[in-house]
Parts: C-alpha cells; structure tokens; sequence
C-alpha cells in the first residue's frame, strides 16, 4: 500500500493514489494533494466544485461525471477545465479525497 | 387482469418478452411492448457494414416476428411515463395503466452534444457507424477514399458496446491492408480514457494490439468542440488533434422519453439498483439494458444476463416477496480482431477481463483476452444465436453470474 507524507503524518492511498480512507480528508490535506497534483491554490470555485463532488458521493456512492458537475455545480465545463486542468472529474476526485470515479465501461 | 408492459422492443424488450410470454399465466396477466419502429436491427452488425462485410438488409428483421404470439405489440413513440399514475403516454395519444413496468428504451448517439460535430460534413468527412444510415454512409465512403488521416474519436463515455471502436480500428486495418493501401492511411484512436480500455489488463493488452497494427492512441483527450475549417477535434484543454476522415463515437443518452418523465440522469439513463435491476425510487417499474445507470457494459450479451437476473426477480415481485436475484455485472463479449481472427473478454463489476481460456462444453474453449480464429467464430456465431436463442429469450450455455473457471490470476 503507497502511502503519502503530510505534516509528518503516513496517510493510507489506493491503487489510483486516491486516498484510501475517506476520513483521513479535511481541507488542509485537500490543499498539499491540489498542490502535488500542480494546483497551487484552491480558490472559491474549486471548493465549490469539492465540496459539490462531496455532497454526491456521500449521498450515491461514486462520484459525478464532468457532464453532471456542469448541469448542477454552476460551474461551466470550459472553466471546469481552467480549476483543473487536464481531466477535472478525475482531478477534483481526487482533491476532494474521493476514489477514482467509476465511469462506465 | 394485470398489465405488464414493455417500453422498447429492441435486444432487452424482446428478450424479455419471450420469457415472460411463457411464465405469467394468460388468465392473469397480459403482456404488452411499444416501439416506434417495426424494424429490429442487430446492432453488433453495423461494425461490419463500413467493411463491406455485411450489407444492412442482412442484419435487420421485423420486430414482431420475434415476439410470441400472445404478446401485443404498439406501434408508438413513447411519449412519457407518469409513475405516480402507473400510466405511459403514447404519442398515438393512448394512455396504458400498467400495473409491472420494464423500461427498456436503451440508448443512441447524439452528435448534436458535441459544438461542431453535426453539420453539412456530417455524412461527408464525419461518419459514425452507430445508426444503420451512418454505417451505410461510411461504407459508401470508403470504397471511394484515397487514403489520409483516420480519426476514431470517442466524444465521452459510456458509450454502447465499448470495444465496438477498437474493432473497427482493428477491422480498418486490415480493410486497408488488404485493398493494398494500408500504406496510405494513418489511423488514430482518440479517447477520453486513459488507454485503449477501461481496465488495467485489458487496456494494456488491447494497447499492445493497436501498437502491433500500427495505430495510434491520444489518451485522457475530452473532446469539447470540432473545428470544421480546420478539420481538427480540439479538447477542453486546448490540445488539438486533426484528421482527414473523422469516424465519431458521439455521446450516447438514454431516450428523451426518460427525460420528459423526469427520470433520469444528466444522460436520461434511468437510475436503476444494480443487484435487483429495480428502478430507484419507483414502485413496480424495472430497467433492462441500454436505458439504465448501470456501471456494466451496455451491450446486448450483458441485456441477456441482466434478463435471467431481472426475469427471477420479477417473478418474486409479482407475488408480492421481495426482489433477491443479483445481477453481479457480468459482460461477455468477442472481440474483433480482423484478418480472421478475434479476442474474448468475459467480466463483472468486480473482476476485470482476464487472459486465460474460457470453457464452453461443445464448441470452446475459447481464448480470453487473445487473438485466436475461434473467437472470430464466435463472433460471427453471435448473430445466429442472437436471431435464435438470445431474443428468444432461450437458456445459453453462459451463466449469468461470472465464472473464474479459467482464468488466470496473477
Ligand atoms: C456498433 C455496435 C456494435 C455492437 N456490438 C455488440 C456486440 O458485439 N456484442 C453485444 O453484446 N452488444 C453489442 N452492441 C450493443 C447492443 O446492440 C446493445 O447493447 C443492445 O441492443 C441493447 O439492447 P436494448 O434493448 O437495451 O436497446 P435497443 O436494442 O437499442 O432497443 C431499444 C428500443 O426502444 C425503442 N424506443 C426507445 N425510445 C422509444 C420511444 N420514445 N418510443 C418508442 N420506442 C422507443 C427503440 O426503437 C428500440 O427498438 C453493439 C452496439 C452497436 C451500436
């Protein structure tokens, strides 16, 4: 199991590098993967969009698609991608300490 | 008399159907489907027909012929469902109370989802073959081309059949290969996974399949609009990739009758519970195949097993105990590999395909997740046993529920 260091701190990941444990998320430790992953800061619309992700996969169990983040999360796809580039479903997934969305295949 | 009624009359309605058409009692139940069209076409032919391999004629049949005698058929767009009323609208202007409902509408492709993708070079330079007039035009296409830049471009996913673009890359090779212009075309998959698949070890198998052949993978592309002039996809990102003749996998969504119900996803698929196949939240309705939120395959040998699960729990339900059949997610599908030969992925929610040989008494074993020409037997087999078994809703030698027998686990 890979784990990361944080504040001294081994936490637990997932074969994706997700965390493996949800509980071990709050927002400073959302703030060192943001930055690992080439997000410097997280701003208002990114915490939007974590804390939307949250919402969803506390209440279903995986998290939304980058279709469904823009219908319900106020937040275009074009400025999805500006938070976080490269992939924001996958991205903000993994910000917000949840596993990789399932997808389908 | 109770009413058990069909939305769909395609793979998953008519399997359905045939099943139900010899368990419920005649003085207890009648059974109706609605469909807006007569024609019923074997979907996994159209990967063909570009090819030249099969012509559309021999892959469509009137859907009536395939639903048992006591089963009425409604020719009508399905206008919407009203759950609370146990009512669907038919455009017809009818109205049928229901007292069992099995929503089974499946999915299309919209290129109206993408900016750019569909206009007066729709049908031109960008083809899909996911309808019966795309893959038409794309064979006619073909047979003219000189040769170029070949994009297989899959706007997002889920799409129906998610090995069904691979195959065409693989059967477009070999296509050119054999016209003596393989030389001429430079082929391109361009997809919004991470590889060639969803799965680790198939992505990477299938990964090395498409390098042998000489095709090209753009990974993790999303596709945000299509820029016609300059004949080139451009993903959200800003990366860009061009092409000559664009072969697009539009978004697929389930049918707009789901969304004026008020029904489904952002992608009107019906959220539906993936054991039980109930749909969440409604009373007395159920989903099979394509129209669902499931996280399995929509693919026609996943209806056939969602049927057997779903069958069960109808059953159950309809004498009033609870639901207890479980679908596991189970996927079974031949791969088409080109040049005669074919590959075999057998999966569920929780195993990914694995290598190994899949046994099957009589005819296998076949190879999994290998090139062999069994497979490709297989695979032509497939439209025979669909026609005659697997609409039928007839027992196949394939269990619903995965097996492990076989596979190698490393
Ligand atoms: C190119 C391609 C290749 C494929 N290859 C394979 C393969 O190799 N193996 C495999 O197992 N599967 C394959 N599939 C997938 C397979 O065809 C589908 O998963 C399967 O047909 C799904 O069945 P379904 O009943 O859910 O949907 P469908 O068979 O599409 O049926 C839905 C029906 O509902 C009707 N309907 C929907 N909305 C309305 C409305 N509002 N009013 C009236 N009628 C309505 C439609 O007319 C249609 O007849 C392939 C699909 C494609 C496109």
């Amino acid at each position: 199991m890979e784990t990361m260091n944080i504040a001294g701190k081994a936490i637990e990941l997932d074969a994706d590098g997700h965390l493996a444990n949800r509980n071990d998320w709050n927002e400073n430790l959302a703030r060192e993967i943001a930055a690992q992953e080439g997000i410097p800061e997280l701003t208002s619309p990114h915490w939007a969009v974590i804390n939307f992700m949250r919402t969803v996969f506390e209440k279903e169990g995986d998290a939304p698609s980058i279709r469904r983040l823009t219908k319900e999360s106020g937040v275009d796809t074009k400025t999805l991608y500006q938070l976080f580039p490269k992939g924001p479903a996958k991205r903000a997934a993994k910000i917000a300490g949840l596993p990789k969305p399932k997808g389908c295949i | 008399m109770r009413h058990m009624l069909i939305l769909g009359g395609g793979t998953a309605g008519t399997i359905m159907a045939n099943k139900l058409a010899s368990a419920l009692d005649e003085r207890d139940w009648r059974i109706t489907v609605v469909d807006g069209t007569e024609e019923h076409y074997y979907q996994p032919g159209f990967l063909f027909v570009p090819f030249g391999i099969y012509r559309m004629r021999e892959i469509v049949k009137p859907r009536r012929q395939y639903l048992p005698g006591r089963i009425k058929f409604v020719l009508s767009g399905i206008e919407r469902i009203d759950a609370e009323k146990k009512t669907v609208m038919l455009s017809s202007g009818e109205a049928l109370r229901y007292d069992c409902l099995i929503i089974a509408t499946g999915a299309d492709i919209h290129p109206e989802q993408i900016d750019g993708l569909l206009n007066e070079e729709w049908g031109r330079s960008k083809f899909d073959f996911y309808t019966p007039k795309g893959a038409d035009r794309l064979a006619q296409f073909l047979k003219g081309w000189q040769g170029g830049k070949l994009v297989l471009s899959i706007a997002e996913m889920p799409i129906k059949c998610p090995v069904a673009p691979l195959e065409f890359l693989f059967l477009a090779d070999a296509y050119f290969t054999e016209r003596g212009m393989r030389d001429k075309v430079d082929i391109h998959l361009v997809t919004p996974l991470s590889g060639a698949f969803t799965k680790p070890v198939s992505s990477r198998v299938l990964g090395e399949f498409l390098e042998r052949k000489g095709i090209t993978v753009t990974p993790d592309f999303d596709l945000g609009r299509v820029d016609n002039k300059e004949k080139k996809l451009v993903a959200w990102d800003e990366t860009e990739v061009s092409y000559d003749l664009l072969v697009s996998i539009p978004t697929n969504m389930g049918n707009a009758c789901i969304a004026r119900s008020g029904m489904g996803n952002e992608l009107n698929f019906v959220p539906t519970n993936k054991q039980t196949l109930k749909a969440d939240g409604l009373e007395d309705v159920f989903v099979l195949g394509d129209a669902s939120n499931l996280p399995s395959s929509k693919a026609g040998s996943v209806a056939h097993f969602q049927s057997e699960i779903l069958f069960q729990n109808i059953l159950e339900h309809i004498e009033g105990r609870p639901a207890c059949a479980h679908f596991d997610g189970h996927a079974n599908c031949f791969i088409e590999s080109g040049f005669g030969k074919g590959l075999l992925i057998d999966f569920n929610y929780e195993t990914e395909p694995l290598p190994g040989e899949f046994p099957l008494p009589g005819i296998g074993p076949f190879k999994l997740l290998e090139e062999s020409p069994i497979n490709h037997y297989g695979k032509m087999m497939f439209r025979w046993v669909y026609w005659n078994l697997l609409l039928r809703g007839m027992e196949l030698p394939i269990e619903a529920e995965m097996s492990m027998a076989g596979k190698r686990v490393r």
